[in-house]
């Protein structure tokens, strides 16, 4: 799956893209984003040193999620008022994207779950229901884009200030409503143990095995 | 596959600071995770995500009211996965004028996350937050919730505050904020919920015995003793109460069993009837022998009836039931009495006309019986039929094992009882709602 897409425009490293749908990625090397168009790459922006973070997940870390195995390609990093949280691009074995989000090891996996009818704005409380899955908002968060890395399956760089809603379901299911475009995007998943994904190639932390 | 860059980040590792108050050296052991983190010497509480550690509060601690039994930066095992002590607080709660205190302290893993032990009065709980909604009960009383499958019965809604912080947390944590807190019990688990503008967070606590927490941490000495019944604590007596009342059932069961099988296999057989009179006013030799009879099959027990027509009188009876070959004698006597009338609390009566004795063990054999009436000079003339029937059960020793099977379940179910009335007793419902319906 693996595909060379030439050269960054900007520092003349070569760069490869793991997933053929991956729309943007980020130079390795000069930390340009770069955007993927019919012929090139083109550098629409470049990425401010990341802060530093402690997810145990990496590029590259790898899992299982419902029988089907993944890797985790690229990542949004947010910041809220009580740290920064991660959402990790995976791309599971049989080809579709998936988000693994961890904020401070609290880990969820979700999907884009275009087509459904959404509020213009929620409070904590409010009840919706998706595929008959009964989701009540929990949390209404705050962010600001801090920083992108790797390969994601649409632009994003550029972004400010974003509103998430969280919503959870009796039963563990999660949903994130995605406020930062103009039209909010909803994510449906669930709420996962961190042994149940069983994951590899984590990062290491000093004194911790 | 890796896309491990050329500048791969480096492995995070605890780092030391110090404090922008007082200069003291500050250890970060959660990484980036601290979002606030506490000096323990001038009790400054600085912003972590801050490059400079910006001091957002400044409080006065009362020292030597709050000893931290497990030190920061120990390390323990809690379900097989070592975490790290890295902050503690005092939360406190008012109920009527009260002051309830209790202290929680904050364990971390880099890759499994946050923990929480809450210890009140030697009461241990550990505790992490839902993955999953709890439901509410609608039109319940006390308020209900799901999760799980299980239901939680609300026990008590709070404004708890936070009075007194130390080490590092993974939110933003002031001295004097408070939320408010409702805690739902299924001993010995315990559902929270925390409430603030705009968030929810529910956490379960699973009751933890001191000595496990000893031993967890591998903590010198011995935990201080669980003082009182605490709100999700596993009752020991119900437990108890359950399986005495299995047992119960069992002998309950086996003693009906027993019951109806000695019935059937008492043969009943009537072994011999008579009837008499004895005129009281007569003087005189009133004693009389029977006609012999045979009482049959092996030894077993024999039941005389005597039915009078006794009516505000009474007669004694000596009897002696002999064995006509070996002369062998059971003696015994038996008073028969019946008065009744009406008094200022309407009608009483008191004794029988009739009455039944067993003689046990009588060997078979031929026997009669000698009969010896006494009864007060005017008493007048009394008609009795005796009736001998060998091998009848008796039904009174049932009684008394069913009397004797019983007491210890009723002891210890009141004992469960009274343990769920002293947890129930702090609660906002201090009144015992079901004992084990669950």
């Amino acid at each position: 799956m693996t595909q060379p897409a030439g050269t960054c425009p900007n520092c003349g490293a070569k760069i490869v893209f793991q997933w053929s749908s991956s729309v943007q990625t980020t130079c390795e090397y000069c930390k340009s984003i770069l955007v993927r168009t019919d012929v090139d790459l083109k550098k629409v922006g470049e990425v401010a040193d990341l802060p530093p973070d402690s997810s145990p997940i990496q590029i590259a870390t790898e899992g299982n999620y419902n029988h089907r195995s993944f890797v985790a390609i690229g990542r949004i990093i947010y910041e809220y008022e009580q740290g920064n949280w991660n959402e990790w691009h995976l791309m599971l074995t049989d080809g579709t994207s998936g988000w693994l989000s961890d904020a401070q090891d609290e880990y969820a996996v979700s999907f884009t779950a275009p087509g459904r009818k959404l509020p213009d704005s929620c409070r904590v409380g409010d009840r919706f229901v998706w595929d008959n899955v009964g989701y009540e908002v929990t949390t209404i968060t705050k962010a600001h884009y801090r920083g992108v890395q790797g390969e994601l399956p649409f632009q994003y760089w550029d972004k400010n200030d974003v509103v998430f809603a969280d919503l959870r379901s009796p039963s563990g299911k999660f949903a994130t409503i995605d406020y930062s475009d103009e039209q909010p995007a909803l994510y449906l998943g669930e709420s996962v143990e961190f042994e149940a994904l069983n994951l590899k190639n984590l990062r290491a932390f000093e004194g911790w095995s | 596959m890796s896309t491990g860059g050329p500048t791969p980040p480096g492995k995070p590792q605890a780092h030391a600071l110090n404090c922008p108050g007082c200069g003291a050296a500050l250890t970060v052991r959660s990484f980036n995770n601290a979002v606030t983190i506490v000096c323990d010497s001038c009790h400054s509480i600085l912003d972590a995500k801050d490059p400079n550690l910006k001091i957002l509060q400044q409080f006065k601690a009362a020292t030597g009211k709050d000893r931290l039994v497990i030190p920061l930066g120990t390390r323990g095992k809690i379900r097989g996965i070592d975490y790290e002590v890295i902050g503690f607080e005092r939360r406190t709660i008012h109920v009527e004028g009260v002051a309830y205190s209790w202290h929680e302290y904050v364990l971390f893993n880099p890759y499994k996350g946050f923990r929480y032990l809450t210890e009140y009065d030697g009461h241990w709980n550990d505790c992490s937050t839902l993955k999953a909604l709890p439901e509410i009960v609608s039109f319940s009383s006390p308020p209900k919730v799901k999760y799980l499958g299980e239901t939680y019965k609300h026990f008590q809604t709070a404004r708890a505050s936070t009075s007194f912080v130390l080490g590092e947390f993974p939110w933003q944590v002031r001295v004097g904020e408070s939320v408010e807190v409702s805690d739902y019990v299924s001993p010995p688990r315990v559902l929270s919920s925390e409430q603030t503008g705009n968030e929810v967070i529910w956490s379960m606590g699973e009751y933890m015995l001191g000595k496990d927490v000893w031993k967890a941490f591998r903590l010198p000495g011995s935990p201080p003793v669980a003082v009182g019944v605490y709100e999700n604590q596993p009752s020991p007596r119900s437990g108890e109460a359950k399986s005495i009342w299995r047992t119960f059932a069992f002998f309950l069961l086996a003693l009906v069993i027993l019951m109806i099988g000695f019935d059937l296999a008492a043969s009943k057989d009537q072994v011999f009837t008579g009837y008499y009179r004895f005129d009281s006013n007569k003087r005189g030799e009133a004693s009389f022998v029977t006609d012999d009879f045979e009482v049959k099959g092996h030894a077993s027990n024999v039941e005389l009836t005597t039915s009078t027509d006794v009516n505000n009188r009474w007669i004694y009876l000596n009897y002696a039931l002999i064995n006509e070959a070996t002369g062998q004698a059971f003696d015994f006597g038996r008073e028969v009495s019946y008065y009744h009338g009406y008094d200022s609390d309407g009608s009483w009566s008191e004794g029988s006309a009739n009455d039944t004795v067993a003689v046990p063990r009588v060997p078979p054999g031929r026997y009669y019986l000698r009969v010896e009436p006494e009864g007060d000079v005017g008493n007048g003339t009394t008609y009795y039929t005796i009736t001998i029937k060998r091998d009848v059960p008796q039904y009174s020793f049932y009684g008394i094992a069913l009397g004797a099977l019983l007491l210890p379940a009723i002891v210890f179910s009141w004992r469960a009882l009274s343990f769920e009335h002293l947890r129930w007793a702090e609660s906002d419902h201090p009144v015992i709602t079901s004992g084990d319906d669950e």
